[in-house]
């Protein structure tokens, strides 16, 4: 969209600012309280470190993951192979660095796939209410009356053992959790005085998703999809791990776990190291979501924002 | 007046919370007496530190508030002084409090007898059955209809009026020295808040309990209480007897708050704001916090802290123009 | 009477769901491109003794009719099937495998409440200390590391390393099974050393699941704890004079504890399949395992089976929480005096 010449001074422009302020100051208010727990700023320097090896990581390898250097095998831990070497000669350190944007590839899809199943449906059971709510809970109380990785295992296998199955089967276990989070919403939004005011103004049920319930599930949606992420990331590593997901020689990190098992007595650093990485992964993804559910509490932030405002405007 | 003697002597009650925003000065000196057997009734607008001035009489100021200087003499003993285990010997049997929502200040999971009985075991050492059946003794001089029933039930089985009931008794279980009510019957509808206000005078009169009734209502302030102080911005501003109150007032923040309120015989004349906002306590104004929506105010106002002065027979005021 | 009518309801929910859960597992079996009857039948048959298996079981039958003669079978012989693999009744299978999962997890969950829910109600009770940072972070690390890489980490550690405790299997000597439970069994046998290695061989793997869970509890804990701490009844408590520990212990305590334990039910489901991995590595012999085998061999039958018992626990697990919740918060209250 072209803006015309002047844009900046029209008054169209100052009226977007003022109905936008609301929403940056909430935004502004939230990054502040955030940036104030020390743990919250470490889960997020952790988490950019993780994206950063993921999308970066195959450049920066000192060496390839997938070339088999025989007489270079279980080498320990050394200057030139900060994480030793496997059992086939390959670096383990570069393997992780290659590894890690399977990890964070997983998770997106995962939730990418999941959250908008579960939102729509969790939407619709908690709006409607009546025979929608019943039948769309008894569906997602099937799926949840299975031990989650259990049911994941079974649709992997059905699909065939591979990294996009597991997505996929991970996926499927993973909407209800979503469908249970918005439909809980839903139904308390739905009590409140403000959406009957609305309604009674002859508010649309369309209208009333937009402008009331979504808002409002915004925070919680946020806060879980950033804990989610660090299940996810373990989630697939299990499958992984115990032959339903990635495969070799693919160098996902709990693939490699498994890969190194057998040899742990020779050559530990093989499986540890992987699994170092994913507890600082998913440990960065704790404590973020820790943090910017602490951000987004009303109480913490109504303290928080008297310092704010002395700070902006002093 | 005959010899009375003083239950409960506030001297110059300075409190603070410091937070995340400044330093926020909740209560200025405050100062007042209490006597034995009376309704001492402390009035004002919502955030002119009430309530605080209960919690700090009780030791009970919450983080981080802290309780910066002044005494607080019950029978001539400083509580201020006092260690916690003392200060928790004191709560719930010399000095009691009922809160203004009774729902919430119910434990939810336990039963009404149950945490009314509470104090006669804590406090008097009373073993179970005792203390259960003394519990049921003293519900029902509240009032509490069928408190055998009742007594059984959880807080969210009864009514507001019943819980409010319930705290009542709560309080009174070990006969206290003085009762602190904050704000107990803004959250009831009227009727109730009659009956509410009629008990505990009756109650009052039986034990021989002094009241301490905190409340914004000088409605209520008017049908039970025999003195009555007024409370501005974490200062006491006018201290009388409640005829003198009513009738003479002389602090111009009493006279506009009485002016506030629509008389039976008044017809159609103007209700009187008073103009401005309440002040934020961090920053209160200087001298007399009142001066900046005072009409009266003069050049002396905004520098110098008024004094409380006797203009009349047991009724003082804080205010330059005395 | 009520408690009764409210369980009788709930357990009748089962039917449902455990249909819904079938049919969910003959559809995922339908979709794997395996033949069942050819692995029955073994690798010597001939293709006419493989149809008359199929034919046995109705596997050229559409879904339905599957489920049907399966339904059919269970409740009139109580009969699940012959595993694939093992070539056994499902059930026998089922039976032999259930109490060492249930062992591990039971014992794994005991530990976790022990230790964590205390860790929790002291982290709340002296927030921002020392001693609260280093239960947040314990708790963290726990929370955020595979079980399977813990797992692995521990029997290296105290195995391999240091020789401290055993590290596969279950127990090495044998004894008579009565019920299953090998603690249980070896009592009843009153052979004290096979306790002694029933024992030391369950505190690893026991520890490595608590570990997680742990971590989950205190954190849910210290946050209701905290919350419940700040709360007007507290105060009236005080208020009230009672002593610190009574306000705490009692008053709050009984409050706090309620998040906590909901959580503790629904995550005794995940639990079992948590055991999965667990029993990988430690060589457990339970139905974690076997469950893993009979998905990888497409074993149908035990496949059903298997996830009819884990669908069940969970069930009965979220209805145990349910009815501890109502005795403990008489708000929701099942039957009781609804205002």
């Amino acid at each position: 969209m072209k803006l015309p010449k002047g844009f900046l001074f029209t008054s169209r422009y100052r009226i977007l600012k003022r109905r936008l302020h609301p929403i940056t100051k909430e935004f502004g208010l939230t990054f502040y309280v955030l940036r104030k727990s020390t743990l919250a700023v470490i889960g997020a320097l952790l988490v950019c470190m993780f994206l950063f090896l993921a999308i970066f990581g195959s450049r920066i390898a000192p060496y390839n993951p997938y070339e088999v250097k025989i007489r270079e095998r279980f080498i320990p831990p050394s200057k030139t192979h900060w994480f030793g070497t496997d059992k086939m000669g390959r670096d383990v350190f570069s393997r992780m660095l290659h590894g890690a944007r399977y990890s964070i590839r997983a998770g997106l899809i995962v939730l990418v796939i999941a959250v908008p199943i579960g939102v729509l449906l969790g939407g619709i059971a908690g709006l409607f209410g009546g025979w929608r709510d019943e039948v769309i809970m008894r569906f997602t109380d099937v799926f949840l009356a299975f031990p989650s990785l259990i049911l994941a295992m079974s649709f992997s296998a059905a699909l065939g053992p591979s990294l996009f199955n597991a997505m996929i089967a991970l996926s499927i276990v993973w909407w209800p959790m979503y469908t249970r989070l918005i439909r809980g919403q839903a139904l308390s939004v739905r009590e409140t005085d403000y959406v009957e005011a609305a309604r009674s103004r002859g508010a649309g049920n369309w209208y009333l998703v937009r402008r009331h319930i979504l808002p409002n599930c915004l925070s919680p949606i946020l806060v879980t999809f950033t804990l989610d992420m660090g299940w996810i990331i373990t989630a697939t590593a299990a499958l992984s791990f115990l032959g339903f997901g990635a495969q070799p020689p693919m160098p996902e990190w709990g693939r490699m776990i498994s890969d190194g098992r057998i040899y742990m007595l020779q050559a530990w650093w093989v499986s540890v190291f992987p699994g170092l990485g994913i507890v600082m992964t998913v440990l960065g993804f704790n404590l973020l979501g820790d943090g910017i559910r602490d951000a987004l509490d009303p109480k913490l932030r109504r303290i928080t924002e008297v310092k704010w405002k002395q700070r902006t405007f002093s | 007046m005959e010899t009375e003697n003083v239950l409960l002597a506030v001297e110059n009650l300075k409190t603070q919370f410091f937070t995340y925003g400044g330093v926020v000065e909740a209560l200025d000196e405050v100062s007042f007496n209490i006597i034995e057997g009376e309704v001492f009734g402390l009035v004002g607008e919502s955030g002119c530190g009430k309530s605080v001035t209960a919690s700090s009489i009780l030791g009970l100021v919450q983080k981080p508030g802290k309780v910066i200087s002044g005494r607080v003499l019950l029978d001539g003993d400083d509580l201020l002084q006092k260690s916690a285990q003392e200060m928790n010997q004191i709560r719930g049997s010399r000095i009691s409090i009922i809160f203004q929502d009774p729902t919430s200040s119910l434990n939810p999971v336990f039963r009404i007898g149950y945490q009314v009985a509470e104090p006669y075991i804590y406090h008097q050492g009373k073993p179970r059955k005792v203390a259960a059946r003394d519990a049921l003794k003293i519900l029902s001089q509240t009032g509490l209809p069928d408190p055998a029933d009742k007594a059984r039930n959880y807080p969210h089985e009864l009514s507001g009026g019943m819980r409010q009931r319930a705290m009542i008794a709560m309080a009174l279980t070990c006969e206290p020295d003085l009762l602190i009510a904050d704000e107990p019957t803004t959250n009831l509808d009227v009727t109730i808040e009659r009956q509410i206000l009629n008990l505990v005078k009756d109650l009052q009169e039986e034990f021989g309990t002094s009241v301490l009734w905190i409340t914004h209502d000088l409605g209520v302030i008017a049908q039970i209480c025999d003195r009555v102080a007024v409370m501005y911005a974490g200062n006491i501003v006018e201290q009388a007897s409640v005829r003198v109150v009513f009738h003479s007032p002389k602090h111009p923040y009493t006279q506009k708050l009485l002016r506030a309120i629509p008389a039976v015989d008044s017809s159609g004349e103007n209700l009187e704001e008073i103009p401005g906002s309440v002040p934020r306590l961090i920053n209160p104004p200087s001298g007399c916090r009142f001066h900046p929506r005072c009409d009266h105010a003069m050049s002396v106002c905004s520098g110098k802290k008024p004094i409380e002065r006797e203009v009349g027979l047991g009724h003082t005021v804080a205010c330059h123009l005395f | 009477m009520k408690l009764r009518n409210y369980i009788l309801r709930r357990v009748s929910l089962l039917i449902p769901v455990i249909l819904g859960v079938l049919v969910l597992v003959f559809i995922i079996s339908y979709v794997i491109p395996a033949d069942p009857a050819r692995a029955w039948a073994g690798p010597k048959a001939r293709p006419e003794q493989i149809e008359v298996l199929r034919e046995r079981y109705h596997l050229n039958d559409p879904v339905y009719l599957q489920i049907y003669y399966y339904l059919r079978n269970l409740v009139l012989h109580f009969d699940l099937g012959v595993s694939a693999t093992t070539g056994r009744p499902v059930l026998t299978d089922l039976k032999a495998f259930f109490p060492a999962t249930f062992e591990l997890a039971f014992f794994a969950f005991v530990l976790a409440i022990v230790i964590g829910i205390p860790l929790g109600v002291v982290s709340a009770l002296r927030r921002n200390e020392p001693t609260d940072h280093f239960s947040r972070v314990v708790a963290l690390t726990g929370v955020s590391t595979p079980l399977f890489w813990s797992a692995l980490l521990m029997q290296f550690l105290f195995y391999y390393k240091l020789r401290w405790l055993p590290a596969f299997g279950r127990l090495s000597v044998e004894i008579n099974r009565y019920t299953g439970f090998v603690l249980l069994d070896s009592v009843l046998n009153w052979n004290w050393s096979a306790f002694g290695d029933a024992a030391t061989r369950l505190i690893l793997p026991a520890f490595t699941l608590a570990f997680y869970t742990m971590g989950y509890l205190v954190r849910i804990t210290r946050g209701s704890m905290l919350e419940v701490l700040e709360s007007e009844y507290v105060v009236t408590a005080k208020a009230k004079g009672l002593p610190q520990r009574v306000v705490i212990y009692r008053h709050a305590l009984k409050n706090a504890i309620i998040p906590p334990i909901t959580v503790l039910g629904i995550n005794f489901g995940w639990l079992l399949g948590g055991t999965v991995l667990l029993e990988t590595i430690f060589s457990w012999p339970g139905m974690g395992r076997y469950a893993a085998g009979s998905i990888v061999q497409v074993d149908l039958p035990a496949m059903v089976g298997f996830t009819l018992v884990a669908a069940t626990v969970m069930i009965l697990s979220n209805l145990v929480v349910d009815i501890f919740y109502s005795i403990i918060d008489p708000r929701v209250r099942v039957g009781g005096k609804a205002k």
